[in-house]
């Protein structure tokens, strides 16, 4: 089974499983200093569209909930703009916690976060094959892994504007020559021992 | 930056810094992709900094260049991972946002010396995002950006007064949530209304701020078609390269307006040559 048919068949999971009990445990470190003071919150562009604030989803942190935390769709809406981490009164590393759970929700195939985990996993594999991302590629890939034909159709006018001015070139997916396997391989036994 | 007596040199077999991607899937591995650029870079001859173009690779370089000098233990644990392609990072290498060198290493009065035709008359609104001010506040203020304005000012052109310069265009947002990103630029766009363009320092940006305005006017029900240009491109138009040099073809949104104020500045400035 090739990395792609994985990314698609690797069995998604309803709820937090057990395991990330543990995975919690660094993320709560980083977070355990804070005092609700809400200051991420009000400093959130995203915040909007959140179903939890950051300040409770910190909260939800702190008491291990971990079905409250997987279930929500706040850190999968993290931008990554840092301004939360620029202003917090305890100088709490906020935006990395926010990347640490979406580490989680990558590496344990969360289901809620299947439409961006797929999207990031499709970009590292063209990364991966060419040791650049192939824009055409990630794409393809992208929408093979989605398997929702009317995904395509959303993209198509921004795609034809581009191709037509030579932005992005047209390649199908191919293997490439693997400039960067032995480095992505490293990095999945390091981290899987 | 030929045109500003810069001397670029680029890195070979440089490869992809893991974008925003990266980070999201695996820790280490948002480390160690950064630091097989950097390690390449180590390589070559008399370099010591290296020039990034873009906001989101900017930061993953920094954060490598930081751990590098204050985490050995982190630093050891991606030199492993290095070593599979035979790389080592020994982490001399200066981490430089194109902003940076040309604000403070070129500057606002070498700009001048070079101008050829002033843009005197636009009125801009500099964008800086998110990556290149926060969370290394290195060359300018994380809340309230100004280290663009010298810059445009050189040129001739004025500064747009508005309070947006530092927000999030919402990055890869515009394609996995469109609904939340495509917000983020309306608020964007609504609050440069008045000036004739928006000019930018990441391409990430660049293309959010340009490629959906058709779709965000809809949206908005009032047209929010904005002229966007990359900072080098503003500022070649003022040091004499012509528009095909400067790939003006390229950009996503250069609206009438804008071409024909470029073009009466143009002509008055040669009129008083």
């Amino acid at each position: 089974m090739n990395r792609l048919e994985k990314i698609e068949s690797e069995q998604e999971s309803e709820t937090a499983p057990a395991p990330v009990i543990d995975s919690l445990a660094p993320i709560r470190d980083m977070v355990s200093a804070c005092i609700q003071c809400g200051t991420c919150t009000g400093s959130c562009p995203n915040a909007f569209a959140m179903d939890l604030t950051p300040r409770q989803l910190w909260y939800n942190v702190i008491r291990g909930e971990k079905e409250t935390i997987f279930h929500s769709k706040t850190f999968s809406l993290c931008s990554v703009c840092y301004y939360c981490t620029l202003r917090c009164p305890r100088g709490l590393p906020l935006t990395d916690a926010m990347s640490a759970l979406k580490q989680i929700a990558a590496k344990e195939n969360l289901a809620p976060y299947k439409k961006s985990v797929r999207f990031y996993k499709s970009f590292m594999e063209s990364v991966r094959r060419h040791g650049r991302v192939r824009e055409m590629e990630f794409m393809t890939l992208y929408f093979m892994v989605m398997k929702n034909p009317l995904l395509p159709f959303r993209f198509a006018p921004l795609g034809m504007k581009l191709m037509s001015k030579g932005k992005v070139s047209v390649e199908l997916p191919s293997k490439g020559s693997g400039t960067l396997e032995a480095i992505f391989r490293k990095v999945e036994e390091l981290e899987n021992s | 930056m030929g045109e500003l007596g810069a001397e670029l040199v680029e890195i070979e077999d440089w490869t992809c810094c893991g974008a925003s991607a990266a980070e999201a899937t695996s820790y280490l591995l948002s480390l160690s992709l950064p630091a097989c650029i950097l390690a390449k870079a180590e390589k070559m001859d008399d370099t010591s900094q290296i020039l990034v173009p873009c906001s989101a690779c900017y930061l993953n370089l920094k954060k490598v260049e930081e751990i590098s000098r204050n985490n050995i233990e982190l630093l050891n644990k991606i030199n492993t991972v290095l070593q599979e392609e035979n790389l080592h990072l020994q982490g001399k290498m200066k981490v430089r946002h194109l902003l940076d060198i040309l604000a403070r290493d070129i500057g606002p009065a070498k700009i001048f010396a070079n101008l050829k035709s002033p843009l005197t008359g636009l009125n801009i609104a500099p964008y800086y995002g998110c990556q290149c001010l926060r969370p290394y506040s290195v060359f300018d203020d994380p809340e309230e950006p100004r280290s663009m304005e010298p810059v445009i000012e050189a040129v001739g052109a004025k500064i747009h007064p508005w309070d947006m310069g530092g927000r999030c265009c919402g990055a890869s947002h515009m394609t996995t949530k469109p609904d939340v990103a495509l917000e983020l630029v309306a608020a964007i766009l609504k609050a440069a209304k008045g000036a004739d363009a928006i000019v930018t320092v990441c391409p990430m940006c660049q293309m959010n701020l340009e490629a959906y305005q058709k779709k965000i006017s809809g949206m908005s029900g009032e047209d929010l078609s904005m002229t966007i240009l990359y900072l080098p491109q503003f500022l070649g138009l003022a040091l004499g390269l012509s528009e095909q040099d400067l790939r003006m073809d390229l950009n996503l949104s250069i609206t009438k307006a804008f071409r024909d104020k470029l073009n009466r500045t143009q002509i008055s400035a040669d009129i008083h040559r």
